[in-house]
C-alpha cells in the first residue's frame, strides 16, 4: 500500500459502524402492564471501541445489549449490526456473548467448553487445538485445559468464559456485568488483564457494569443510562490515553470524567427512590 | 469405624427390630392351627414347648424367620442350578425377562421424553395418554397382554418383557422430560448466540444435562420392571420364575417357599437397584461432577 493511495479515503470506503441504534425501544407486556425497557436509544458504536454502558438496574443496559445480541426483539425504532438485522449478524456469528455467570457446562472440562462453539461452527480438530491454546494463554489460564469448572474459582471461571468468547473471530465482544460477582480485588486484576486483551485482539468491546471506576478506566465511551423508562442520558467520550495502568483511577482526569457520570446518573434520577 | 457406626449400626438395628417383631407375629399367627393340633392329639404343653411347636410347623400361616433363612440358604447354595426348587434358578428367569423389559422401557421412555420436548404437538397430546397409561392395574392387564400374544403365537420370555417394559417406562419418560428441559436459561441463551442448530443443542446441551435424571428413573424403572416380570409369571401358570414359585407355593400351602421366593425376590431388587447406582455414580464421575 503506497503513501498516496492510503492518504485520501473516500467516504464509500469508510468502515460501517459495528452497532448502529436509531430510536430504538423495548417495551415488556408483564403481569403489571407494560414495561419500557428501552426508549428512544439513539446510538453509534464504531470499530475498536471500547464502550461501557452504566446505570442502576431497571436502566435497559442489559436489553440493549440483549437486543444486539438477538436474545430480545426490539418493538420500536431500528438497529444494525456490522450493517445487517441482529439475526443475520448473530446467524453469521458476528460477536461472542459473555454473561454475568460464567455460563460454563459443568460436564465439560476448561479445554471442551472453549471447544463448545468451536465443535458448533464446525472448526476443524487442529484448529481447535490451536485456537484453545492460544485463547488460554490470552487469560492465563494455561495448564487449566483438564480441569473442570467446579475446580476453578469465581474469577478463573469467568476468564474462562472470556476465553470462550474469544474462541471464533468474532469481532464483536458482549459483556453482561461479567465481573459483577467477583470482590474488588480479583476485579481490578481483571480489568487490567481485559484491557491489555482489547490492545491485542482489537476487538469491539460493549461493556454492561453499575461500578463508575470500572467504567470510566476500561472504556473509550461510557453511555450512562437511567431508568423508569430505559433510556441513555448522556454519553462520555473518554480522554484518557490508551495506555491505563492502574493508578490512572487516582488522576485528576478520572476523577473529572467519574464526576461527568455521577452528574449523569443524578440528572437521570437514579440517586432518588 | 466411624462407616460402621453411622451406615451398618442403624441398618442392623432396624433388622434386628424387625425379626424380633417377626418373631412375635409368627407364634401369634400359628398359635390357632397349633392350638387345634394339640387338642386332637389330645397333647398338653408348656408355653416354651408352644412357642417353639408353632416356630417349626410344617405350612406354618407365617414362617419363622429361620424357617425362612434355612429354605432360603437351601434352595440357593445346595441345589443344582438347573432343578425346579432352585431359586438361582428361577431368579434368573426373573431377571431375564427384568432386564429386557428394562431394556426396552428405558429405549421407549427416552425416545418418547425426546418427543415430547421437540415437537409441541407431542407435548400436548402425549402426556395425559402416558399419565392414563399407568392408571390401569398391572394385575389387570398383564393377562390380557399374555393371552393376546399367546393367540398371535408369542410366549415366553417377550410376553412378559413387554409387561416389564409398560411399566418401567413411565418414570424414565417422565424423567427423562424434567432432564432435558433441566438446562439453566443463560446455557440455553448460549447456543442461541452460536447460531446452534436444534440437534446441536439436543445432543451438546440437553442430553448430557439430562443424565443425572435418567440414572434417578432408571432406579426407578428398573424396580418396576422386576415387579412387572413376577406379576406376568402370575396369571397363566408360568413354571418357571420367582411368580411361579409364588403361585406355587400358594396352591401347595407352602408357605415357607413362598417367603424364600419373596426373599429372593428383594435380593435380586436390590442388586438390581444397587448396580444401577453405581453405574449412575461412575458415569456421573466420568462426566465431571463433584465427588459428593
Amino acid at each position: 500500500m503506497n503513501a498516496l493511495a492510503s492518504a485520501v479515503t473516500p467516504a464509500s470506503q469508510e468502515i460501517a459502524p459495528v452497532v448502529e441504534a436509531r430510536g430504538l425501544g423495548l417495551t415488556f407486556q408483564t403481569n403489571d402492564g407494560p414495561v419500557r425497557a428501552l426508549s428512544d436509544v439513539t446510538l453509534t458504536i464504531g470499530k475498536g471501541e471500547f464502550v461501557s454502558f452504566i446505570g442502576p438496574s431497571g436502566c435497559g443496559k442489559t436489553t440493549f445489549l440483549r437486543v444486539i445480541a438477538d436474545l430480545e426483539a426490539p418493538t420500536e425504532g431500528s438497529i444494525a449490526i456490522n450493517g445487517m438485522s441482529p439475526a443475520e449478524a448473530r446467524k453469521n456469528r458476528a460477536y461472542g456473548y459473555v454473561f454475568q455467570a460464567a455460563a460454563l457446562y459443568p460436564w465439560r472440562t476448561i479445554e471442551k467448553n472453549i471447544a463448545l462453539p468451536l465443535e458448533i461452527m464446525g472448526y476443524s480438530k487442529a484448529e481447535q487445538e490451536e485456537r484453545i491454546k492460544r485463547t488460554l494463554s490470552l487469560v492465563n489460564l494455561t495448564g487449566f485445559e483438564k480441569k473442570y469448572p467446579w475446580q476453578l474459582s469465581g474469577g478463573m471461571q469467568q476468564r474462562a468464559s472470556i476465553a470462550r468468547a474469544l474462541a471464533f473471530d468474532a469481532d464483536l465482544l458482549l459483556m453482561d456485568e461479567p465481573f459483577g460477582a467477583l470482590d474488588e480485588i480479583v476485579r481490578d486484576h481483571l480489568n487490567e488483564q481485559l484491557l491489555g486483551l482489547w490492545e491485542r485482539t482489537d476487538k469491539t468491546i460493549c461493556f454492561v457494569t453499575h461500578s463508575i471506576p470500572e467504567a470510566v478506566y476500561l472504556s473509550t465511551k461510557i453511555v450512562v443510562m437511567s431508568p423508569r423508562p430505559g433510556r441513555v442520558t448522556d454519553v462520555i467520550e473518554s480522554t484518557l490515553p490508551k495506555a491505563r495502568p492502574l493508578d490512572i483511577r487516582e488522576t485528576p482526569e478520572f476523577l473529572a470524567i467519574a464526576a461527568r457520570v455521577r452528574e449523569g446518573l443524578r440528572a437521570g434520577h437514579s440517586y432518588e427512590d | 469405624m466411624t462407616g460402621f457406626r453411622d451406615k451398618i449400626l442403624p441398618v442392623l438395628a432396624i433388622l434386628g427390630g424387625i425379626v424380633v417383631l417377626w418373631y412375635v407375629f409368627a407364634v401369634a399367627l400359628n398359635a390357632p392351627f397349633q392350638r387345634d393340633l394339640d387338642r386332637r392329639a389330645d397333647v398338653e404343653r408348656t408355653t416354651v414347648e408352644f412357642i417353639k411347636e408353632t416356630l417349626s410347623q410344617k405350612k406354618p400361616t407365617l414362617p419363622a424367620p429361620h424357617q425362612v433363612a434355612v429354605n432360603f440358604f437351601e434352595n440357593t447354595f445346595l441345589r443344582k442350578l438347573t432343578s425346579n426348587r432352585s431359586l438361582v434358578y428361577h431368579s434368573w428367569v426373573t431377571l431375564s425377562s427384568t432386564l429386557l423389559g428394562f431394556a426396552f422401557g428405558t429405549v421407549l421412555g427416552i425416545l418418547i421424553a425426546v418427543g415430547i420436548v421437540h415437537v409441541l404437538a407431542l407435548d400436548r397430546s402425549l402426556m395425559p395418554w402416558i399419565i392414563a397409561s399407568q392408571t390401569i392395574p398391572i394385575l389387570a392387564l398383564a393377562p390380557m397382554i399374555i393371552v393376546v400374544l399367546a393367540a398371535v403365537g408369542i410366549t415366553g420370555l417377550i410376553p412378559k418383557a413387554l409387561i416389564s417394559t409398560y411399566l418401567s417406562f413411565f418414570p424414565v419418560a417422565v424423567g427423562m422430560v424434567k432432564g432435558l428441559r433441566s438446562p439453566e436459561i443463560t446455557h440455553l441463551d448460549l447456543m442461541h448466540t452460536y447460531n446452534a442448530s436444534r440437534g446441536d443443542v439436543f445432543w451438546k446441551l440437553r442430553l448430557p444435562a439430562s443424565v443425572p435424571f435418567l440414572f434417578a428413573s432408571m432406579k426407578v424403572a428398573i424396580a418396576a420392571s422386576l415387579v412387572g416380570a413376577i406379576v406376568g409369571e402370575l396369571p397363566t401358570g408360568a413354571v418357571a420364575g420367582i411368580g411361579a414359585k409364588l403361585l406355587s407355593g400358594s396352591y401347595y400351602s407352602q408357605t415357607i417357599d413362598m417367603f424364600a421366593a419373596l426373599v429372593a425376590g428383594s435380593v435380586v431388587a436390590v442388586l438390581l437397584v444397587t448396580t444401577v447406582d453405581v453405574v449412575g455414580r461412575l458415569t456421573e464421575r466420568a462426566m465431571g461432577a463433584r465427588p459428593a
